[in-house]
This record gives structure tokens, C-alpha cells and sequence, in this order.
């Protein structure tokens, strides 16, 4: 049972792998082909956001090559892209996409096919959304007890918090010869008062 | 004691990790924005603006720019309201407003069509226009503002002539022109015609003019005119009948007159207009309307056509000068703007085209010798409140900068140049002496803890908005980082630029604010050179030891014109004051600058400038200079690459210049050795060496890039020369996790060097997997011997890389796996692997001490490892602090424009899956496949650095901190600290908080010691209750006698006390007590506490002041008496203090 369902998984796997995600937003023109594509990010103005304008998007074929910007709709395009394997890179501020591969048919009339490099998911549609947000601040923690306790300070103060009200619990449960040894031990040795440290105050 | 260890254990794991917590990033808080950080935006050098003051609200000013940049001004102040960068590649043709709503912008050499939004700059549409031959390209946006169906576009690029509908961007009629391969001048269309006229050459003795019909593109009429003189190519547009031109020889005017369809050509002897004319003319390029300026030698002289239609001359102005396009207001009359120079004085005039000799306006600004000549000026002009007519003036300076000029003032500058740096250097600022103004730090002790206090409330999020807008006013108002001296940390330097425009600015790195700037006098566009070009700057004299008093300086480097051939200019430019000290025009070219390791008695740094025929020339040319660098001359070796050949060159240098000559300071090179790539499977595409610069061939078309090296170079931490540009490296010796060493191999003569096939040098998408290989080797520079050579299939470039310590890290593209990937190649020295014997270090025969010689054969092992990156990258730099003990980050200008810190342990050869215990303590990853990309590790924060070219870092004073300078259109500059700021206090910390908690910690000691204290005595006393009965008699006649006398004494004031305050109030009784006791001054008596055990009874606790018994008595050695520790209590019932009782206890401790 649990191999036969296995073998499923990997079908369903390599399924997606090789399936080809047929797009079809590729015209030909003379010597190139353009590739159109869409960027939509989530939650930013009412379904497909304005991301060009706040983000300053662009996106970017072949490491640079070629830039382009987003028309208020999303829609992106680059012009006289030749046959073959290309990257498509987009850049927003706030929001980490993945490069995108794109096969580029020269026999099929610029038949694109597109994947994530990142997870090597297949896209059926040139539309690229933001595998996750990106936060480039910290965060301040708002203050609660907790951080105060975590912090090296109130570990210190737990601690002593623990000696002062563990401690004497523990001595009572000890046994009462110990203790009276350990009292004797200590009295050979002479107990440091605070008392003793304050000048002035008995110098015994 | 058992008890508290295992609460010892339990506490200290969390202690760990809250001290020591695998926090790798660094990250900011929001609030700390621009604390140690400063973002400055430029657009860079303004080729077209378009102002926009028709509608009331905001005015702006829409500007193209030579970095690709089309930005929206405001006009009020000059900032940038929105502005995009384009592609590289993207080269913008044109700008223009389009129904008053849509800039329009024409790119790509006239095939990219983009309408911009013009209040957002969202984009709108965009058209490509197809075409085929590259020709001039231009656009005329339509003129009436109404949104109607007419508003077209005509657009002429690659030969054809589109109309684009403004609204959509379709196109909608296309006629390709360039059948007859004609070079289209001019296209325009006469007001209300249906005609679109397009003029142009074909070969240059033929003058074709198109008709073209407006509404479907139809070509009418095809006129072809022969000019047996033939045309120089400029043709002005003075009219939509006249059209100007200029013959082969530049001496004569063509008049071309186009009149219902028929052409008439007409020339005109220049020398017949202008008296005294001589040499060649030339056709500005302003649009003038019914005019026509040109310039020839030293004047630009005006030009009408008469009604008559004859050529007359109008003015006559000297030649630095700019000239507007005119601009039409009122009825049929057109304003043009002259700048005229004088002094360190500009003029601008405005002039109406059909009354020359008054100006309408008619200004003088200062503008100082730091701007250099106007180049461009723009005009617009505006409606007073008293209904008259004003100009305003926008002025694109040599320099780049741009200034906006209205009622004989400067409104607003901006220093543009700055976009367009093309290298950096840093300096240190003065030392801070007494009599140097220092900033008030502080007002007084009231603000700096109300200061302190805000900032507490900020850190313990109390804060309220007016609070954290008070905080942030406050932290960025403090003067500390902006101070023109020296300071401790080394925080505070001047970043030393070079624009493209041959200007130096000095910035402060506290906010970047300009310090000084300076056009080079030397780099100025002059008769002995024409196209004086910037290339790198140097330190060139940093006085630290000797010449103290001294300045620092830096040498500029330049060439006259673009070739190599083309002979050197050198400036050298004091470091504080920003004046030139002197410069020279060289004989010879400079194909590189080496800075050698030796400066001279007043620490100039002495530097090698090889010349495109390899010779060497000294600088400084002093006799002193020849005396240092002659002995060190046969260790001294240079190489060059030919990127175009691929071959790399090892020179050595001989005593003699050319035979022939003698020239002292010329030395001349032999080759040593080369390295020769195949050029049918490699093609060199980056070199890179632990100099802090990495070059790019493919930048530098196929020339000679290269550096010197001092041979025989230094043990680990000698003196290494030269080791200002060097970084430094703390520790030869790499401690593994299991106790053994690995000895880094570290030369600086190892030069790594990248090639591709050459089918793959091209862009991604270019090559195909197989037919594509990427090989890095590391070359000793010195010998040329290749230490390492690894073949990367199916790779290909663009290659980054960064050479530091004994490691490169270099970025290329995986086509197999299209993905970026990242390498690490760490070199390690096999010959002091032995060196490990304890034995032989402590009987000396080790051979630590023995000199590294860069000629021996090195035994040298490998560790590399690659890694998946998700980004395009820009440029890579590394880390560097003064003492190179703290952890290396690499910063990675990604495709984003961002800056990313990265750290070095991610890019370790020595990642495994499953690292040992002892390999994670050491602080290896585990292995993973990409690298991670935190987004807190981002440098810029949420900032972008657009066009990034360049990241230069340079260590602070302080070992923890490094300095980051990236360039681009925009500048950046922070401070990173790669382990965190473990040698200082950050920026936030609280110091209210660290004295609330002493203060706090201080005051519960005294709580606890009194408490304690009291406790004491209850436990005391309750213990000697229960002995009280059995309590032995000892001798206490002294302490008993003074106390009964103590209290009979005062018996009767203590009775009448008690029952005036009854007896609620005892402490007053107490305190009188005590006084009165301590004023009877009873020797060696003192009295110590008073304790209520229960509110009736006051205990006095009379103490004796030293041992009651001599050292020497007997009692000493009995055990009952063994600690002199006796005590009085002197118990008060106070409600009965008539009946005062005595109970005299001992207290034995």
C-alpha cells in the first residue's frame, strides 16, 4: 500500500515536472518574439494591484538585458527576444520573487514555456506572483515581561529570585545534622557579615 | 553546595543563548534609518527637459538623462517626484508631454514607445515599433491638449515613420522609408495640413523629400534633388517651407524651399553673410523657429530668413554659449534663451525672435568657476502677478549639475554629476587640534536625560508618535557624525569621487554632503586636448608618520580622447582644501597606473604608469623616487591581459628605457612569460585580484588590465607593502575543529581569471547548454604558473568575482540548471602542513620564520564548493576591517539595485550535510543547496541604489566595522558590522536604562542589608531567648556599668519624654536616644541598632568598639569565649517607662 502510493507521488511528481505548460503569449515578429507576462501580488490594491507604481517594479530579462516596467494592469512585455532558454527576473521592493525560466520554441512560433528556477514549479501562465514577502527591518519587540526576563539582566535576577526563595526551602528539608555541620563548618571559617564590610560598624 | 549546582547547570545553557543566539544578521529597526546611513538620488546628466506649468498644482519639470533616466522634477525645489531608470541598453531618443497628462519617452534607438502617467509615473502603454535600419530617431507629440481621436504620435525610428495613437499606444499606420536607405533629417507637419513632409539624404548629394499622407500613411510624392556639391549631413528645420543645410565643405548654405510640393535648392557662400568667415561651420542643434543658429570657430551666429526669403545675420555671440530651443507664447512670437559666460559670471538673456536687439529679460548670476560652461538651457516662461512675462531657465552645467535660474536667482541646483562617478577613493579628515571649531555635543545635563529618556521610552515601545518623530529628529540632528575632524572609530572620512564630467568631489561620509568639489582645470575641454576623459583616481600622498603637517592628496588620472594611444593627463588634488596642487600633460599614453609599495620622504606614493607601449614611467619624477625604486626594480613584475587575444603577459623591468633615450625615470619591460587561451574554446570575460577592484574585460574592449606585485612577498602578518589598498589578514593559520591547522595560502600576486567558449560570451539565452563551459583559473602573477584550473560545464558568464584572504568567490550562470550559481575556491598551503610538530616549534626547526619567495614552487591544495544563488548580480565586493580578525561579509549588488551581506560562512568549501559536533562549533553551516537571502541582511534596507555599478568598502578604525560605499545613479553609504558591534556600544544603547538599573541595583543592596541586618538580630535574639535562662555568667562589668550609668543618667528625661509622645512615638524617643548616647562620647562603646521586636519594647544594642579581652588573655584559648563578639541590650518597655526594666542579655554570635 505505502509503495504503491509512493510510486504516485513520484508519478504525480514527475508529471509536473515534464509537463509543458503551454502558453500561448508569444507572437512572432520578424527576427524575434515577444514574451508577455503578468506580475499580481496579493493584497495590493484590489486584485491585480497598481505594484508599479508603489514598488518601483521592474523586470528583467537576462540579467539586464532588457528592462521593463509594469503598465498599471501588471502586464509586462519584452519585444525581440530570439528563440531559446531566457530568465525573467522581477524586482519590487517588499516582495521576494523567484526567476523564471522561459523557453522560447523557435519551431512552434515562440511557444513559451515557463518555471520557477527556485522550486522548479511549472507556470501554465505567465503570471508571476511573489513567493513571500520580504521584511527588511527588525521588528521591536513590544515591550513585555517576557523580554525583560529573557534578557542577561532578568535571567541574573531570576536567578537570585530562585536562590533567595529556593534556598532556604531546600536548607529545611536537609538534614538537621547536616546542617549543624554545616554551620560549624562555616563558623570555623567565620561568617562574613554584611554588617562587617560597612566601616565603622563592629570590627570584631 | 550540591544543591546550587545543578541550578548553575540549568541557568547557564540559557545565558548561552541569550548571549551568544545564531543571530547572523545584522538587521536594522526602522527607526535607525538614516542613523549611520545616507541615500542620496541623482538622475544624472539632463539631455531633454519638458517643463509643465500650463495647469494650476503642482509644476514639474520632466527630464531625460544620458543614465537612461526619465524623472518628473518638481520645479519648486528640484526633487524628484517619480523618476525610472531603463535598461542599459535603453537609450532614451526623446521626451515629450503628451496630452497633458502622458510624458512620452522614445527609447532603444527609436523602437521602444512609453507613455508615462505624468503625475505618478505609472507606466500607461507601451509600443514597439518594429523597423529595420538604424537611423535618426525622433518623435513630435501632438500639440492640442484635447483627448480626441487626432492625438497621434509621429514617431521615425529604424527607418520608418509610425503613428502611435497617444491614448493606447497602437500603432497605427507604419511606412517603412528605408528602401532606398535614406537618412530621414526632419519629419514634420505644417499646421492644418494633411500632409507629413519627411526630409533627408541619400548618399550625400542627393536631398529626398517624402509626403506621406497623414491619416493612412500613404506615400503621395517621392522628390529626389541633386546637390552636385554634396550635403555635410546637417540639415536645420527653420520652417515648415525652409529648410537649411550645409555643403560638404561646411562653407556654403543650401536653402531648401518647399513651396506646393515643389523643391528649390538655393546656396549661399557663408563667407557672403559673414564678414571675415573662415574654416568650417557647423548647425547647432537647437530648434529655432523661423532661425538658425551655427557655430563657427570661436561665435555662434544667428540667421534669419527674410520674408524675401534671404539669409541675413541677426547676432553674433561668443562662443561658450548655450542656446535654447525657442518657445512660442503670445501669438506667433517665440522666446529664445542665450547663456553667455563672463568670468565666473553667466548671463542669460531671452530674446523675442521678431525684435532681437531688446531682451525681454536679461540676468547675471555668480555661479563661481566650479560649474564650468553651460551646455544646454531649457526655458519656460510664466505669468507674473502683474500679468507681465517671466522666464524661468533650467541649465544643464559642464559639470552635469543642474541649476534652475528664475528672477536672477538660483532656485534650486542639483549636483548630478554625481551619477555618474567613474571611481572612488576615501581619506581621512584632519585631526582635530585645539582652536578647530568643535560641534556642541550637548546642551546640558536636563536634555541629555530627557534625550535619554525618549530613547528608553522608544526602546520599551512606550513611545508615541510625536515621541518617536522627536527621537528620530534628535538622532539624526546629532552633530557627532557630520564633524569635519578625525574621530576615534574612524567613522568620519571623505569619499573622493571622480564624475564622468572630470569633476572631484569630496563627500563626508557622516551624510554626504558635498565638501568640496572641483572641475579639474586640466580635464577641461581645450585646444591642446579635445576630449579630455577621466579614467581612476589615486591616493597619491596619505602623510602619516613624517609629514604629518602635510596634506593628503590624490592623483587623478586622465586621457585626451577616447583611444589608448591617446597621451595622459595627471592632476593631483589636495585631499582637504580641494584645490588642484599642479597637473601635468603627459608625452606618453597610460595604459595602467600601478602603485608601487614605496613612498618617499614626504610619504608621495611613488607609482608606475605603463604606456601603450609597455614602458614604464616613475612618478613622482624625483631623484629621490629613482633612488628608492632602483634597487627594488628586478623584484618588481607586471603582467597585462589581452582580453581580446587572450593572452596573459608577465613582465619584468630592465634599467633602460628605449635605446636612445635617455629618460631616467622610463624603464623598459621584457616579457617573462604568457599564457596563451585557446581563443576557439576560451574567451576571457574577468579577471580579479585581491586588489580591492574587480575588472570586467568585456567594459575595457580587449585592453591591457593589470597590477603590479613587489615580489618575494611577505609572511603572513610582515609587512606586507603597500597595505593601505591591500586588505589585512589577522591570522595565517585556520584552526579546525579537531585541533589540527590549515595554513591559508596567501600571495598577493594570485590573479583569478574567468573564460567562457566563446559561443557562450554572449548574453543568457544566447548558447545552448553544450556548446557552452566556464573555466577559473588561479594564476601566480609573478611566475605564471597556473595553481588551479576547474572547468565548469555548462556555464557561462557574466562573471562576478571577489578575491580576499586565500579564497575567490565568483557568480556565474548554470544553463543546465538556469540558475545563478555561486563558487568558493579556498587555497590552502600544503608545504606548512608539517608545521604542526610541537617538538620542532619549541627546538626552532620549524620553518615558519624561513621567507615565503613568490618564485618557489607553492604546494598548494584546493577546497571548492558551489552554491545556487537566486539573483542577477551587479557587482561583489567584501568586507574589509583594519585588522581583518572580524568575519567577512560579501556584499552582493543584486539585479535589484539592493546590497546584500552575505555572510562568508555561507560560501565555506567545507559545508557538509551533516557537520560533526565539532564542525558546528567551529561554525559550519549545514549544507544546503542555494544560498539563503535574508531579507534583514540587505544593506540598502528598503532602499535601492538604482544603476548600482560600483561597491567599494573600506575599513573603519574600530577592528568590528567596516565601511560600504555603493554607486550608482544613486549613492548609498552605511557602516555594517559583519560580527555585530563587539567592540563598542550601538547606537541605541540606553544608558537611562543601564543608570536606572544602578541606581535600582544600589538602593536594593541597602534594602537587603538592612533587612537583613534586622534579621539578623531576630534570629540572634531569638535564639538567646531560649538560652537566656540557661545563659552562663562571663564577666560583662564594663559594658553592664556603662550602661546602667547610661540610663540612670538620663532616666528622668526619658520618663518625661515618654509620656509627653506616649508611646506610639518611640522612634522620636529612640532617635533621642541615640543622640543623646553618641554625644556622651563613652570610649570604645558605640551604639549600633535598635530593633522592635514588638512595638512596646525598644532594644538598644550597645556594642563594645574593640575586643573586651586583651590578645594575650587566657580566656582567648576556651572555646565558649573563643569570639569576643558581646553584645548589650538594653530593652525600654515604653509603655511603661516608668517602670523601666533592664534586661542586660549577651549575645554570643
Amino acid at each position: 500500500m505505502d509503495a504503491s502510493r509512493a510510486i504516485f507521488a513520484t508519478l504525480i511528481a514527475l508529471l509536473f515536472f515534464f509537463a509543458p505548460c503551454v502558453l500561448s503569449i508569444s507572437s512572432a515578429h520578424g527576427e524575434g518574439y515577444t514574451i508577455t507576462g503578468r506580475v499580481r501580488i496579493e493584497g495590493l490594491g484590489k486584485g491585480f494591484g497598481i505594484p508599479g507604481k508603489t514598488l518601483n517594479a521592474k523586470v528583467m530579462l537576462n540579467g539586464g538585458q532588457q528592462v521593463s516596467f509594469l503598465r498599471a494592469d501588471g502586464y509586462f512585455s519584452f519585444y525581440n527576444v530570439s528563440a531559446g532558454t531566457h530568465l525573467i527576473e522581477v524586482s519590487a521592493m517588499g516582495y521576494f520573487f523567484s526567476p523564471v525560466r522561459v523557453d522560447v520554441s523557435g519551431r512552434n512560433r515562440g511557444k513559451v514555456q515557463a518555471a520557477l528556477t527556485e522550486n522548479r514549479k511549472g507556470l501554465s501562465e505567465l503570471i508571476l506572483e511573489p513567493l513571500r514577502e520580504e521584511q527588511y527591518y527588525d521588528i521591536r519587540e513590544p515591550f513585555s515581561i517576557m523580554s525583560l526576563v529573557k534578557s542577561p539582566m532578568g535571567l541574573m535576577m531570576g536567578f537570585m529570585v530562585i536562590v533567595m526563595f529556593v534556598m532556604p526551602k531546600l536548607m529545611e528539608n536537609m538534614d538537621p545534622e547536616e546542617i549543624r555541620r554545616a554551620q560549624e563548618e562555616m563558623r570555623s571559617q567565620g561568617v562574613p557579615s554584611l554588617a562587617n564590610l560597612i566601616p565603622g560598624a563592629g570590627r570584631s | 553546595m550540591e544543591i546550587r549546582v545543578p541550578l548553575l547547570l540549568l541557568l547557564l545553557p540559557l545565558l548561552l543563548i541569550s548571549w551568544f543566539a545564531p543571530n547572523p544578521t545584522v538587521a536594522l529597526y526602522e527607526d535607525q534609518v538614516g542613523l549611520m546611513d545616507w541615500h542620496h538620488k541623482y538622475i544624472g546628466k539632463v539631455k531633454h527637459a519638458v517643463f509643465h506649468t500650463q495647469k494650476a498644482g503642482r509644476k514639474r519639470v520632466v527630464v531625460s538623462t544620458e543614465e537612461n533616466v526619465v524623472a518628473s522634477l518638481d520645479l519648486r525645489r528640484g526633487d524628484i517626484f517619480w523618476r525610472h531608470v531603463l535598461g542599459k541598453n535603453d537609450v532614451i531618443d526623446e521626451i515629450d508631454i503628451a496630452m497633458g497628462k502622458y510624458v512620452i519617452s522614445l527609447s532603444s534607438e527609436g523602437s521602444v514607445l512609453r507613455a508615462w502617467n505624468l503625475p505618478d509615473g505609472q507606466m500607461v502603454w507601451e509600443s514597439f515599433l518594429q523597423g529595420s535600419t538604424p537611423s535618426k530617431s525622433f518623435f513630435s507629440a501632438p500639440l492640442n491638449i484635447k483627448v480626441d481621436k487626432d492625438n497621434v504620435v509621429l514617431v521615425f525610428g529604424k527607418g520608418c515613420i509610425h503613428a502611435v495613437s497617444c491614448i493606447d499606444g497602437e500603432v497605427l499606420w507604419k511606412n517603412d522609408l528605408s528602401s532606398e536607405s535614406s537618412d530621414i533629417q526632419h519629419v514634420f507637419q505644417p499646421l492644418g495640413s494633411d500632409l507629413i513632409y519627411a526630409v533627408g539624404f541619400i548618399t550625400s548629394s542627393k536631398l529626398v523629400i517624402y509626403q506621406i499622407n497623414a491619416k493612412n500613411g500613404d506615400l503621395l510624392k517621392q522628390n529626389t534633388v541633386d546637390f552636385p556639391g554634396g550635403f555635410s549631413g546637417d540639415l536645420s528645420l527653420v520652417s515648415t517651407d525652409t529648410l537649411i543645410a550645409l555643403d560638404s565643405t561646411q562653407s556654403k548654405f543650401v536653402k531648401i524651399s518647399l513651396v506646393n510640393g515643389e523643391t528649390s535648392l538655393l546656396s549661399t557662400d557663408i563667407a557672403n553673410l559673414i564678414d571675415g568667415f573662415s574654416g568650417m561651420a557647423s548647425i547647432l542643434p537647437s530648434k529655432l523657429t523661423g532661425m538658425l543658429a551655427i557655430k563657427i570657430n570661436s561665435y555662434i551666429v544667428f540667421l534669419r530668413v527674410s520674408d524675401k526669403g534671404r539669409l541675413e545675420v541677426v547676432d553674433k555671440i561668443n562662443y561658450p554659449a548655450a542656446v535654447s530651443d525657442s518657445l512660442s507664447f503670445l501669438e506667433g512670437q517665440h522666446a529664445i534663451g542665450l547663456v553667455q559666460h563672463s568670468e565666473s559670471k553667466i548671463h542669460l538673456t531671452v530674446k523675442l525672435d521678431s525684435d532681437w536687439n531688446s531682451d525681454i529679460i536679461s540676468e547675471s548670476i555668480e555661479l563661481g568657476h566650479q560649474r564650468g560652461t553651460a551646455e544646454k538651457v531649457f526655458i519656460n516662461n510664466y505669468i507674473r502677478t502683474d500679468r507681465s512675462h517671466g522666464f524661468r531657465a533650467l541649465i544643464v552645467m559642464e559639470d552635469h549639475s543642474l541649476l534652475l535660474l528664475q528672477q536672477g536667482e538660483i532656485v534650486w541646483s542639483r549636483e548630478d554629476g554625481l551619477a555618474s562617478i567613474m571611481d572612488t577613493t576615501t581619506s581621512e579628515l584632519p585631526v582635530e587640534k585645539a582652536g578647530v571649531s568643535v560641534a556642541k555635543v550637548e546642551h546640558n545635563i536636563f536634555e541629555w536625560l530627557k534625550g535619554h529618556i525618549l530613547k528608553l521610552k522608544g526602546t520599551l515601545m512606550l513611545a508615541n508618535s510625536d515621541d518617536i518623530v522627536a527621537i528620530q529628529e534628535m538622532r539624526l540632528k546629532s552633530s557627532e557624525k557630520n564633524k569635519m575632524t578625525r574621530d576615534h572609530n574612524g567613522f568620519r572620512k571623505l569619499l573622493i569621487v571622480l564624475t564622468k564630467a572630470g569633476k572631484v568631489h569630496a563627500l563626508h561620509t557622516g551624510d554626504g554632503r558635498v565638501v568640496w568639489s572641483l572641475l579639474l582645470p586640466s580635464f577641461r575641454m581645450s585646444s591642446a586636448c579635445h576630449r579630455p576623459t577621466a579614467l581612476s583616481i589615486y591616493q597619491w600622498q596619505v602623510p602619516h608618520h613624517h609629514a604629518m603637517d602635510e596634506n593628503p592628496s590624490v592623483l587623478v588620472v586622465g586621457r585626451c580622447g577616447f583611444s589608448l594611444d591617446s597621451p595622459g593627463i595627471l592632476s593631483f588634488v589636495d585631499s582637504y582644501t580641494g584645490k588642484e596642487l599642479y597637473s601635468s600633460s603627459l608625452t606618453h599614453s597610460i595604459a595602467q597606473v600601478i602603485p608601487l609599495a614605496f613612498t618617499d620622504s614626504t610619504e608621495q606614493r611613488l607609482h608606475l604608469l605603463i604606456d601603450g607601449d609597455g614602458l614604464a614611467h616613475l612618478y613622482p619624477r624625483t631623484d629621490e623616487a629613482v633612488k628608492i625604486f632602483q634597487p627594488e626594480l628586478p623584484n618588481t613584475y607586471w603582467y597585462s591581459i589581452d582580453g581580446e587575444k587572450g593572452i596573459i603577459r608577465g613582465y619584468g623591468l630592465q634599467y633602460s628605457c628605449l635605446p636612445g633615450i635617455s629618460d631616467e625615470y622610463c624603464f623598459g619591460a621584457k616579457e617573462l612569460w604568457s599564457i596563451v587561451f585557446p581563443s576557439e574554446s576560451e574567451k576571457v570575460i574577468a579577471t580579479t585580484t585581491r586588489k580591492l577592484n574587480e575588472m570586467a574585460l568585456s567594459v575595457i574592449e580587449g585592453v591591457v588590465v593589470s597590477a603590479i606585485h613587489a615580489s618575494h612577498c611577505c609572511l603572513a602578518r610582515s609587512n606586507c607593502p603597500y597595505k593601505e589598498e591591500l586588505e589585512v589578514i589577522h591570522t595565517q593559520a585556520k584552526v579546525l575543529a579537531d585541533q589540527d591547522v590549515m595554513y591559508k595560502y596567501i600571495s598577493k600576486n594570485l590573479l583569478f581569471v574567468a573564460t567562457v567558449a566563446p559561443k557562450a560570451a554572449g548574453e543568457i539565452g544566447s548558447a545552448n547548454p553544450d556548446e557552452s563551459w566556464l573555466v577559473a583559473y588561479l594564476i601566480d602573477s609573478i611566475t605564471g604558473r597556473v595553481l588551479h584550473r576547474v572547468t565548469h560545464p555548462a556555464c557561462q558568464g557574466p562573471v562576478h568575482a571577489v578575491f580576499s584572504e586565500n579564497w575567490v568567490v565568483y557568480h556565474y550562470f548554470n544553463l543546465r540548471a538556469h540558475r545563478y550559481e555561486m563558487s568558493v575556491i579556498e587555497i590552502y598551503d600544503q608545504s606548512r602542513a608539517d608545521n604542526k610538530d610541537v617538538l620542532k616549534l619549541m627546538i626552532g626547526k620549524h620553518n615558519l620564520t624561513s621567507p615565503v619567495s613568490a618564485y618557489s614552487r607553492p604546494e598548494v591544495i584546493v577546497k571548492s564548493q558551489s552554491y545556487f544563488f537566486t539573483h542577477s548580480v551587479k557587482a561583489i565586493a567584501v568586507s574589509l576591517t583594519a585588522k581583518g580578525i572580524t568575519s567577512k561579509q560579501l556584499l552582493i549588488g543584486t539585479i535589484g539595485d539592493q546590497v546584500l551581506a552575505l555572510d562568508k560562512r555561507y560560501v565555506d568549501p567545507r559545508r557538509s550535510i551533516n557537520p560533526t559536533p565539532a564542525e558546528k562549533e567551529e561554525g559550519i553551516i549545514p549544507l544546503t543547496d542555494s544560498l539563503p537571502i535574508i531579507p534583514q541582511s540587505y544593506v540598502t534596507h528598503s532602499l535601492q541604489v538604482e544603476g548600482l555599478r560600483g561597491i567599494l568598502s573600506v575599513p573603519a578604525k574600530l577592528e568590528s566595522t567596516s565601511l560600504v560605499f555603493a554607486y550608482g545613479v544613486d549613492l548609498f553609504f552605511t557602516r555594517i558590522a559583519p560580527s555585530r558591534t563587539y567592540d563598542s556600544l550601538t547606537e541605541d544603547f540606553s544608558y537611562a536604562l543601564l543608570l536606572i538599573t544602578i541606581v535600582a541595583l544600589v538602593a536594593s543592596i541597602f534594602v537587603t542589608w538592612v533587612l537583613s541586618e534586622k534579621k539578623e538580630l531576630r534570629e540572634k535574639w531569638r535564639t538567646k531567648r531560649f538560652e537566656r535562662n540557661a545563659h552562663r555568667s562571663f564577666p560583662l562589668n564594663y559594658s553592664l556599668k556603662s550602661v546602667q550609668k547610661v540610663v540612670s543618667h538620663h532616666s528622668v528625661q526619658l520618663q518625661s519624654l515618654a509620656s509627653m509622645c506616649k508611646a506610639k512615638t518611640w522612634l522620636v524617643l529612640l532617635f533621642l536616644l541615640v543622640l543623646e548616647y553618641l554625644a556622651l562620647d563613652i570610649p570604645r562603646k558605640q551604639l549600633i541598632l535598635c530593633n522592635l521586636l514588638d512595638p512596646e519594647y525598644l532594644f538598644i544594642i550597645l556594642r563594645p568598639h574593640a575586643p573586651m579581652f586583651p590578645q594575650e588573655s587566657p580566656l582567648r584559648s576556651s572555646d565558649s569565649y573563643s569570639a569576643p563578639h558581646y553584645d548589650a541590650t538594653v530593652i525600654i518597655n515604653l509603655a511603661t517607662v516608668s517602670h523601666m526594666t533592664f534586661m542586660i542579655v549577651s549575645l554570643a554570635a
